[in-house]
């Protein structure tokens, strides 16, 4: 196990390095045109202009403008031209809401997706399935900023049964922070509960049909206990792959949507807020701890993954 | 012994429904097993033997099935009973092991875990209890070092070692009869053996009744004391072990004896073999099955042959309509018993 | 394509047969081909019933609705909903412009930059995914790492990135030039972001095709690699990649919407169903319309994709397990 989480961190060390290079690319050397200028923003002036372009180097050779980028990313020296402010501060207070968003709506979503995937596969052919599998195809079909809009529109504002966007510190008041979540978990969470349930039904059907499941009625256990000891721990194991890779995304990026449309004023809406305004700096910094987080991530989940499956372990250790 | 047998099977008869069609797998099944019985049932891929055996075990229940006969073990009806009751006698009291062991077995739990799980599914008692008595059945099947095995992965056994911990598993809780459906089929030759010499032992110091289903007529003849012989979803022979391989009375079975090769004769020109192929369950022959493949077919073979006692002699009955005098003297091909090619059959 | 020796048909066949006896899948694939029909015939329905164009704003206007005359747009700034007729059939946006007219135009470009990507993106993907596969060594490797890297980013926020820095000036690789505000841009940024997604299954699917006989057969017989990749592997390939078009373009056209909604997508004052969603919910509170109206033009239109796309999947292999991660 040891010797996995080792090649593993190596791994991950590499691609990091390959994804900086990659952010760096795109930003500095791919567009055409001055990069002082794009980093100025939507209305330079000349001074900022040549300040900028002093500032970070870009007539040097370009693995001295990668240093230097680096450089400012990490040591939280990288400031938005349009808003005066650090990027790297604005970062870490959105990041705390992110976070609540990404972790409600990953729970959410899982927990909903094992009911009715589960369900849906038991009751494989009936209408309750039809019906489930319609419902997932119209989830996996809408646009989350849309739902969210709507469902902030219709139960936020005119049914005022929910709050009409913001966030609330839970610090604060934890009841109203929950209350202010709830749209956007749900919003956030339809599209994946379309997706993994349905998964999650072909894969518990398939498993259903092993050999070890008719191993274990044969053995008369009850149907319960074959469903959840046999048929869904097996079923999980690719499920948790993916519902990790999706987590990272969420956190990487895909809450950006969620958190503009219900202004939750994290991370994502940082990063959508510069957009508008084409400001690069905060873009830049989003996209390089984005990808960092998802590579970091993805390595966890490779190594809980081994943790889950015995097999995988024990790959290249000594068979008895 | 007991009166009556032990597992009576009374017309059991089980289609699907598929998109082709209904499939008629078991075709009016009737058999015993008495007590303490090794009951071996032959027949190739298709006659039904394997969905007979899942039938009982009520493995086979699902909205396209429709299942239909009697089946009686001891008190229970095994067709009819509810889904409850079946699972209380399912791994107790009747239990099976399969082709598979490697994925029999759950991956990702220990086999001790396993075996722990079936105990305590039927009795009440501690795990510590039950992993007790794991470590015991291990034992008793020829698992060494049975408490270290028991904490390890089915991944980690060899496929013997994996089989013989089926079987412990099917033991578990002393079921009366145990069927096991080609439980040697997937293992090496030398492995083959032990399994059997396993099973044998069980028989003899348990009395634990066995329905050992197969292709291999050599493992037939090394545990059997009575076969079936299955074709097309029926039972188309029964009788003694001495019967069937030296009296044998259906045409099929002579096929299945004939192309067997012998050590102790000059090697044939070519290996012999049933022509044709297997019915279609679908849409099968009108009467006999085994009509399209028979070189003795005449006219009353449209007209389905009952199960019946032809040859006079005790525990022996088929389902072929020609005359047991006939039949003595068709299955003889080259001085041995086997299948005549059709133009020797219609010359004789 | 012939049928085979015995008389049955061949795999293509076959699974034409299983596709035309899955009557949903067919009718949401007319449903979406309707849907890009009633796209391209937006100038048609421009001049001919709402007489105006998607971007001429008739702020000052006045129309007759049920005998009764209104402002296009009130003096609050708020525009009439659906009128149900001929001019503003689904009313005005807070410009004034006929949001029919836009719909349509706005599918244009939608359905373009869809379709167009995912053309992009099934052939980038599959070269990488043969050579990774096919070759192995050295190429497999830079190809894996590259595409590894790619998968790190979330498809969002590598559209964003790419966006942006792709907005204002636009790209020149050597000859190729695209402005910042052509629809090309959001045309290679959305291919170049789903490439993992179809390279890699591609290249398993090679490093499995290898092994076979059949190719074994072929190097024996003395074929070089490139016709062996042209007539061995290709065309087994060919059905993964078909599998995946319908979902290609059901996630290149939502990807197009977010990327618009965010701004970093299409420019304005191009159209397309990512903006006039955006400029929906901007006004959703006092015009609902303006928001509801292009989602679910884009709902129906990715729907029916996803739906075809199943299937298409269905038929081709009724066990396969194809799927799209986000």
């Amino acid at each position: 196990m040891a010797r996995f989480i080792v090649r593993r961190t190596v791994s991950m060390v590499f691609v990091m390095f390959a994804v900086s290079i990659l952010v760096f690319l795109i930003f500095n050397v791919l567009p055409n045109g001055d990069p002082a200028v794009r980093m100025a923003g939507k209305v330079p002036t000349e001074t900022q202009v040549e300040a900028i372009r002093q500032e970070w180097g870009f007539e040097e050779p370009l693995p001295v403008q990668y240093w230097t980028t680096m450089k400012k990313l990490f040591t939280g020296d990288m400031q938005s031209y349009f808003t005066q402010l650090s990027v790297t501060e604005e970062i870490w207070k959105g990041l705390p809401r992110t976070f609540a968003l990404a972790i409600g709506a990953a729970i959410l979503w899982m927990v909903a997706a094992i009911a009715l995937g589960l369900y849906s596969a038991v009751r494989a052919g009936g209408f309750s399935d039809r019906l489930l599998t319609v419902l997932s195809l119209i989830g996996i079909s809408m646009p989350v900023f849309w739902i969210g809009a709507l469902l902030s529109y219709y139960l936020g504002f005119k049914a005022g049964i929910f709050p009409n966007g913001g966030y609330v510190e839970f610090a604060d008041n934890p009841t109203q922070w929950f209350w202010h979540l709830v749209l956007p978990w749900f919003a956030l969470s339809i599209l994946f509960i379309g997706f993994y349930s349905r998964v999650l039904r072909s894969d518990v059907m398939e498993t259903m049909n092993e050999d070890f499941v008719r191993t274990a009625r044969a053995k008369g256990l009850s149907e319960r206990r074959v469903l959840l000891k046999h048929v869904l721990r097996n079923s999980m194991i690719p499920i948790v792959t993916l519902w990790g890779l999706d987590f990272g995304f969420v956190i990487g990026g895909g809450a950006i949507l969620t958190e503009t449309v219900f202004n939750l004023q994290g991370v994502g809406q940082y990063a959508a807020e510069s957009i508008g305004q084409l400001d690069q700096p905060p873009i830049m910094a989003v996209t390089m701890f984005g990808a960092f987080f998802i590579v970091l991530f993805n390595g966890i989940v490779d190594i809980v993954y081994a943790a889950l499956d015995p097999r995988i372990r024990l790959e290249g250790g000594a068979k008895a | 012994m007991s009166d009556g047998p032990l597992l009576r099977v009374e017309d059991l008869r089980v289609d699907f429904t598929t998109e082709e069609g209904v499939l008629h797998a078991v075709d009016g099944v009737s058999f015993g097993l008495d007590r303490g019985e090794r009951l071996a049932v032959v027949g190739e891929s298709g006659s039904g033997k394997s969905v007979t055996a899942m039938t009982l075990m009520g493995l086979t229940r699902s909205p396209n099935a429709s299942i239909s006969g009697r089946a009686h073990l001891g008190d229970t009806e095994l067709i009819s009973a509810g889904d409850e009751d079946l699972r209380r006698v399912r791994g107790k009291e009747i239990a099976m092991i399969f082709q598979d062991p490697m994925s029999s077995l759950n991956p990702v739990y220990r086999v001790g875990d396993q075996i722990i799980e079936q105990i305590r599914a039927h009795r009440d008692v501690a795990e510590e209890e039950a992993r007790e008595r794991t470590i015991e059945l291990l034992d008793a099947v020829g698992i060494p070092s049975p408490a270290e095995r028991a904490r390890a992965y089915p991944h980690e056994f060899s496929g013997g070692m994996r089989q013989r911990a089926m079987i412990a598993m099917a033991l578990s809780l002393e079921p009366e009869v145990l069927i096991a459906d080609e439980p040697t089929t997937a293992l090496d030759v030398t492995i083959q053996a032990q399994i059997i010499d396993l099973l044998q032992d069980l028989n003899r110091q348990f009395g634990l009744s066995i329905i050992l289903i197969t292709h291999d007529l050599g493992v037939v003849a090394e545990i059997a004391e009575r076969v079936l012989v299955m074709y097309g979803g029926r039972v188309v022979e029964e009788g003694s072990l001495e019967q069937i391989f030296y009296d044998p009375q259906h045409p099929y079975t002579w096929g299945l004896l004939g192309s067997l090769t012998r050590l102790d004769r000059d090697r044939p020109e070519r290996l012999s073999q049933i022509p044709g192929i297997p019915p279609s369950l679908i849409s099968p022959p009108q009467g006999c099955h085994f009509r399209p493949r028979c070189p003795h077919e005449f006219e009353k073979c449209p007209e389905v042959p009952p199960l019946e006692s032809r040859s006079g002699e005790p525990g022996q009955c088929d389902r072929c309509w020609l005359d047991p005098e006939e039949k003595r003297r068709r299955r003889m091909v080259d001085g041995r018993i086997g299948l005549a090619a059709a133009e020797e059959a219609a010359a004789g | 394509m012939e049928a085979g020796p015995g008389g049955g048909l061949g795999p293509w066949q076959l699974t034409l047969r299983r596709l035309r006896r899955n009557k949903v899948a067919i009718a949401f694939g007319i449903l979406f081909l309707l849907l890009v029909g009633a796209c391209l015939a937006a100038p048609l329905w421009a001049e001919h019933v709402a007489h105006t164009t998607a971007e001429e704003n008739h702020l000052s206007d006045t129309i007759v609705i049920d005998g009764k005359t209104t402002n296009v747009v009130d003096f609050l700034g708020t525009p009439i909903g659906p009128t149900w007729q001929g001019e503003f059939f689904l009313g005005a946006d807070g410009n004034g412009r006929d949001i029919m007219v836009r719909l349509l135009y706005g599918g244009r470009n939608s359905l373009l930059i869809g379709i167009t990507a995912a053309i992009g993106t099934i052939l980038m993907g599959m070269i990488l995914g043969l050579l990774a596969g096919y070759f192995r060594g050295w190429v497999d490797g830079v190809i894996s790492r590259l595409l590894d890297v790619l998968w790190a980013f979330p498809v969002i926020l590598l559209g964003v990135a790419l966006g942006t820095a792709l907005a204002l000036g636009g790209l020149k690789i050597g000859p190729l030039t695209i402005q910042g505000d052509s629809l090309g841009i959001p045309i290679l940024i959305i291919a170049v972001v789903y490439i993992p997604y179809l390279a890699r299954p591609v290249r398993g699917q090679v490093l499995g095709l290898r092994e076979k006989e059949f190719v074994e057969a072929a190097r024996a017989q003395g074929m070089g690699s490139g016709r062996i990749i042209f007539r061995e592997v290709l065309p087994n390939v060919t059905s993964t990649m078909v599998v995946f078009f319908p979902l290609l373009v059901a996630n290149a056209v939502l990807l197009e919407s977010a990327l618009s909604f965010l701004g970093a997508g299409v420019q304005p004052p191009n159209p397309s169903w990512g903006t006039m969603i955006d400029e929906g919910v901007d006004r959703i509170v006092s015009a609902p319309h303006l928001a509801i109206v292009p989602g679910v033009m884009l709902v129906l239109t990715v729907l029916s994709l996803n739906i075809f796309g199943e299937g298409v999947r269905d038929a081709l292999d009724p066990r396969s397990k194809v799927r799209i991660d986000h």
